[in-house]
């Protein structure tokens, strides 16, 4: 297995009963609740630990996109990464993902990825997503657009990074005349490419073509609904005649380790709740605006509304497997048990949700570091391809 | 006299598109353009109107029962096809009537061509953005706060929230009808930055109607508009809400024949003065 520190940066100090009045974090919160002081000391925090994740042995840190929420205080994952890019030496730098379609250039993704991918000499995993639906409301962006926009600037970007420019793109939603992206990823032929998910036929349809072999990272799920997802990229790939590499798949998930499984739920029941049940709480309209995506989806989430929007206990949580908690050894049977189960490589760990404070996260992913990653590191290398796990 | 048999239900193909339409009454040819909720079902003020008029009631591309064309991208496309559906069925004479979306459509539409239109009523019509004066959001809306949002007279909301089917969100035609109201209007927001530059074309008779407690477009906007097209007046309903041919059909009816009969008796007094 593979080890990232992945982090969302949410805005911890918020006001909680601001949000609760406002019924979600997100889109109309307003940044009336954001204490530019506060949220200083929160970014050096968070850029702390995502640097101390090098000196632990995490193989790489995540970041992502998310705008104008208290969830995550990162509209620009690009400055995250810039920041990390030079305080790191041996990390891989996952961006997770930048979402295309709400860019009216999605040429400065390639741009800026490519930056990265230079500065750090091949260290960034590039990520794609196509950005929730809030914020299609923030941007004005047509969510009916969202999957054509985003397939477009997806060539769009591999094309510049792998084709002698200058050349013309002339999309329905992107136009250049001319395409000539300085500098050149570092990488060749480009960054790996993660595509980030919840779950769609449509997304493993794409990650797992033979042309592209992106790693499919499932995230923030129960495990049935990663485990149907994985199998379905697995069964995939061998219709499109191959067979997936555990590294094709990744699963982000929620984890904390404490001295004993009873003071790991103790300490960070109330932080997870906060993660869970104020910061990613946000109405149905909000989620999955019109057209974003197809209507037999709409139809299954509204069918599971009553789950997917009640409040949701800690116990609940790891009874799912949406939170792995408890004590060292607890955390590291279970986690080899789904790595037999889900057969992923990647595990991007969230040792930091909600209100989790610095000192309850540091001593987390000490003792995930510790006690927990070495014994897991060959856990299902076996499986992998010989030249892949070298 | 019109009743509950008035209205059948009717397909056109225009092109490579067909549309469901209800189509009833008798007498010159009377297009109304329906809003974001669609049409697709008989409802009072249309039956009044079937007592004058030949009331044609088609659904948009991309709502209803009417057919989803690849070629469908914005409220431009939207009119384009009404003047070629006004061709394939022949009309002209036509006493055009939108309302909110419909009214933007019927807008855009005039602004190209009125030449087989005589007449044009909008009722609150979107299409026009202007800053400082208030508009709802309805895409942020649930079904419920829609309603909520769209009559002056909460005992109106209250009744239509209680006839959603159940599940309301998960119906087949409320998800079709919101996604094409999303890719005719999420962008930009209802309304077209360049069609004001426009208005001065539409050479009809128009009257705006609006309701004077509208949530969705606040009724400032049918001074604007009535600055913008040339022949135009403003109609106010009192005590009413955005979806005024639900809230108040009489008063809508009336302001549609006044405005008719008005632009008759106008007609046959320039053409008695011209001779």
């Amino acid at each position: 297995m593979r080890f990232y520190y992945f982090h969302l940066m949410p805005y911890a100090d918020v006001d909680l009963e601001a949000v609760k009045a406002a019924g979600t974090s997100w889109v109309r919160l307003s940044n009336s609740n954001y204490d530019p002081v506060k949220g200083a000391k929160l970014y050096n925090r968070y850029l702390d630990e995502m640097e101390r994740a090098e000196e632990l042995g995490f193989d790489g840190v995540g970041v992502n996109e998310h705008h104008q929420t208290a969830y995550g205080m990162m509209p620009s994952p690009i400055v995250t990464a810039s920041a990390l890019a030079r305080r790191t030496k041996r990390v891989k730098i996952c961006i997770l993902g930048s979402a295309l379609p709400l860019r009216t250039h999605p040429l400065t993704v390639a741009e800026e990825h490519a930056m990265i991918d230079n500065i750090t000499e091949g260290r960034l995993i590039t990520g794609f997503v196509r950005g929730i639906g809030a914020e299609y409301h923030i941007f004005g962006v047509d969510p009916t657009e969202s999957h054509e926009r985003f397939h477009e600037a997806h060539e769009l970007i591999i094309r510049a990074w792998t084709e002698p420019g200058p050349f013309e793109f002339f999309g329905k939603h992107y136009r250049h005349r001319y395409v000539n992206c300085w500098p050149r990823p570092y990488q060749q032929p480009h960054p790996p490419v993660w595509i980030p998910s919840q779950g769609s036929q449509e997304t493993i349809d794409f990650a797992a073509h033979p042309d592209r072999k992106y790693t499919y990272l499932h995230t923030f799920s129960p495990t049935v609904a990663v485990a149907k997802y994985m199998n379905m990229y697995r069964e995939r790939a061998e219709e499109y005649g191959y067979t997936a590499s555990p590294d094709q798949l990744g699963w982000a998930v929620p984890i904390y380790v404490g001295d004993t499984d009873a003071k790991a739920v103790s300490e960070a029941k109330l932080h997870f709740e906060n993660f869970r049940n104020i910061f990613a709480k946000m109405p149905i309209e909000y989620l999955l605006p019109p057209g974003y995506t197809s209507r037999e989806s709409m139809k299954r989430v509204i069918a599971a509304k009553q789950s997917m929007f009640a409040d949701l206990t800690l116990e609940a949580a790891m009874e799912h497997g949406m939170m792995i908690c408890g004590s060292a050894a607890t955390v590291r049977d279970q986690l080899v048990d789904y790595q037999k189960d889900l057969g992923f490589r990647n595990l991007l760990t969230l040792l930091q949700f909600g209100t989790l404070p610095a000192d309850l996260t540091s001593a987390n992913a000490e003792r995930f570091a510790r006690d927990v990653m070495p014994s897991l590191r060959e856990v299902g290398e076996e499986a992998m391809p010989a030249a892949a796990s070298a | 006299m019109a009743g509950p048999d008035t209205f059948k239900a009717t397909t056109v193909a225009v092109r490579d598109c067909t549309v469901t339409m209800l189509r009833g009454g008798a007498g010159a040819p009377l297009l109304y353009l329906h809003g974001a909720n669609g049409a697709g079902r008989t409802m009072p003020f249309m039956e009044a109107l079937a007592e004058r008029y030949d009331v044609i009631v088609p659904e948009h591309p991309g709502f209803g029962g009417s057919d989803e064309p690849d070629w469908l991208d914005n409220i431009h496309d939207v009119a384009y096809f009404y003047l070629d559906f006004l061709e394939t069925m022949e009309l002209t004479g036509v006493h055009l009537v939108g309302m909110s979306l419909g009214g933007w459509i019927a807008l855009e539409l005039a602004v190209r061509s009125t030449a087989r239109l005589k007449t044009l009523t909008l009722a609150g019509p979107a299409g026009l953005h202007v800053n400082g004066l208030a508009t709802g959001d309805p895409y942020s809306w649930s079904p419920e706060e829609t309603m909520r949002q769209a009559f002056h007279d909460p005992k109106i909301a209250e009744a239509a929230i209680a006839a959603f089917p159940e599940n309301v969100e998960a119906d087949d035609t409320f998800l079709k009808n919101r996604s094409t109201f999303a890719k005719l209007g999420w962008d930009p927001r209802l309304h077209d930055p360049h069609l004001k530059k426009w208005l001065h074309r539409i050479d009809l008779p128009t009257r705006i109607v609006w309701g004077e407690n509208d949530k969705f477009l606040s009724a400032d906007y049918a001074v604007e508009f009535a600055k913008l097209i040339p022949d135009s007046q403003v109609t106010t309903i009192p005590e009413c809400g955005h979806l005024l041919h639900v809230e108040k059909p009489a008063e809508f009816v009336s302001a549609i024949n006044a405005h008719i009969e008005a632009s008759h008796s106008e007609a046959s007094h320039s053409e008695a003065s011209a001779s």
